[in-house]
């Protein structure tokens, strides 16, 4: 649904060169949300931006739904019609909102539709369709000052949705949001993905968005993707950074003694995997620490042990716990034989 | 010098004022308006972005708001001629007043629209909307009051233009101050003109305020 071949952006900015997007190629695939979770400075604004072309790309492609968008833009500056036309059909939804305070929140809806050319009767009964699809039919004549900044997101979210788009991008839309408004908005965007089948292409420096709403992620860092994929795969695959972010695990080893991070997925995260091995393989196992979550609708999770001994000591335990389904990693061991079986072990 | 005689002179002198103050404000906001906001729009990373063109405008509001009125006055005096065929009188007094006004009203303009939160011209960007959206739906909308306010300031310093203007027979108001209180010394008639001009402008500016109190309220309380 949107491609991107070879983004760059490169920005000039008093005869210093900066790289904000260095050869970026996404997929995301229809009707899908997929994040893309970065720190500040990664590139992701940027990246989402040149989606819609509010930036130009300095070279590759950009293709929404079948339509090269690099190639509508022509090279002129300013967007012509036929690259406007395309932006009518994606939304886009802001960290800050972006209402007029001039307008009322219907009217704030209605102001793509005014783009699109409908007729005042059309937009009042589009505008009002939309706010009761967010939850916000009362609020009709409210102005955007007199709204929370749940309510603020839900206004953007029909205003975005105004041109019955397929697409949607959301720039930190929950960024500035309280935890339990951010849970609900993203519920909103995820009834939506499904109902609607709308795509949703995400940019958030939250790991709880990912966790959250996310069917894929890509992980960006210094405007390139470092990792990307269906994020219960990355969870399945040693050694990804994005779900080593994900959940994170601290602890370190007592000398002589071997840490294991232990991936649980899919079916594996019911069963009672490590009293099983501590029983049949008579170790005494510590737990330093664990985190558990709903990726998806599956529950997945990971795991910091310590068993005693030395890696090799341990090989037995370690195939115990790979014959279980789970993805077993030895951390800080990126160049022993430990990591290397691990691997093949996956 | 009695009440008898200064009323006649004080209703035509404020009703000069007046007029000379309206055409030259309505002229003003026409030229100052688009001006101001193309000096946005042509501004580096505006949406019409033109350094040339950009500079030239500034060039020239700069220069029209540095020379001082008085001497701006007497320089547009052959083309105050050309357009209404006399350099004296009210109506003559409206040219250089309004081509004084307009750089000054750009100038409010441009600080007014540079105000408006550039998120919203991006939304309206993502909407698919063009200039002539970004400016008529957004830009105006959004600075509306603060564009009032600049307005009121514009038409209380023309009063006060209006006022210079009658050292060289503009007439109105400035021009009845300068030939009773001045050269024929009527001292009392003098202060009751400043007396009638202080209260047009504390008129003008607590209309503008009013009109200003109400545009943002309505965005608060709805």
């Amino acid at each position: 649904m949107i491609t991107t071949t070879d983004l760059t952006k490169v920005y000039h900015s008093r005869g210093r060169e900066v790289t904000a997007l260095d050869g970026v190629n996404l997929h995301v695939r229809p009707g899908e949300v997929f994040g893309v979770i970065g720190q500040s400075g990664a590139g992701k604004s940027t990246l989402i931006r040149c989606v819609n072309l509010l930036e130009r790309p300095t070279s590759g492609t950009v293709t929404v739904d079948g339509t090269d968008l690099t190639a509508l833009a022509g090279r002129g500056k300013r967007a012509g019609r036929p690259l406007r036309e395309a932006r009518t059909r994606i939304g886009m939804i802001f960290q800050h909102f972006n209402l007029l305070s001039a307008r009322t929140v219907q009217g704030n809806i209605e102001l793509p539709l005014e783009i699109l050319g409908l007729t005042r009767r059309e937009r009042a009964r589009k505008a009002l369709d939309l706010l009761d699809l967010v939850g916000l039919a009362d609020k009709a004549r409210a102005y955007p000052t007199q709204l929370s900044g749940g309510q603020k997101q839900r206004v953007g979210i029909a205003r975005a949705l105004a041109g019955d788009p397929k697409v949607l991008l959301s720039d930190e839309a929950t960024s500035a949001l309280d935890p339990e408004t951010t849970r609900s908005v993203l519920q909103l965007l995820r009834d939506l993905n499904r109902q609607l089948g709308l795509t949703v292409l995400l940019i958030t420096h939250e790991m709880d968005v990912v966790k959250t709403v996310c069917d894929s992620a890509a992980l960006m860092r210094d405007g390139r993707i470092v990792e990307s994929g269906v994020v219960s795969d990355l969870l399945a695959t040693p050694g990804s950074t994005l779900a080593a972010e994900l959940f994170p695990l601290t602890g370190t080893a007592g000398t002589g003694r071997t840490l294991v991070d232990i991936t649980f997925h899919g079916g594996s995260a019911g069963r009672p995997v490590i009293s099983q091995l501590a029983r049949d393989h008579d170790i005494d196992v510590s737990i330093l620490g664990a985190a558990m979550d709903t990726v998806g609708d599956a529950q997945v999770g990971r795991m910091r042990i310590e068993l005693p001994g030395r890696p090799e000591d341990n090989d037995r335990a370690l195939a115990f716990l790979r014959a279980q389904g789970l993805t077993v990693e030895i951390p800080g061991a990126a160049a022993t034989p430990g990591v290397a079986l691990s691997k093949e072990g996956a | 010098m009695g009440w008898d005689q200064m009323r006649p002179l004080l209703e035509q002198g404020t009703i000069d004022t007046l007029y000379m103050v309206g055409w030259s404000t309505l002229i003003a906001a026409l030229g100052g308006l688009p001006l101001g906001i193309l000096l946005v729009l042509t501004d580096r990373g505006g949406l019409l972005a033109n350094t040339v063109v950009n500079k030239v405008l500034g060039a020239v509001v700069n220069v029209g708001r540095s020379l001082p009125f008085i001497i701006m006055m007497v320089a547009l005096i052959p083309f105050t001629r050309w357009v209404v065929g006399t350099a004296f009188g009210p109506t003559a007094a409206i040219v250089p007043l309004a081509i004084g006004a307009i750089p000054f009203f750009a100038r409010l303009v441009e600080t007014s629209v540079r105000e408006v939160d550039h998120g919203l011209v991006e939304a309206a960007q993502a909407m698919g909307g063009g200039t002539w959206t970004v400016v008529l739906k957004v830009l105006l909308p959004q600075s509306l009051a603060s564009l009032v306010a600049g307005l009121t300031t514009t038409v209380i310093a023309l009063i006060g233009y209006s006022a210079m203007a009658g050292a060289v027979g503009g007439g109105g108001l400035g021009t009845l101050a300068l030939t009773y209180g001045h050269q024929r010394f009527e001292t009392d008639f003098m202060y009751i003109i400043l007396a009638v001009i202080v209260v047009i402008v504390t008129i003008v500016q607590l209309l503008g305020d009013g009109v200003v109190r109400l545009l943002t309220r309505r965005k608060r309380t709805g």
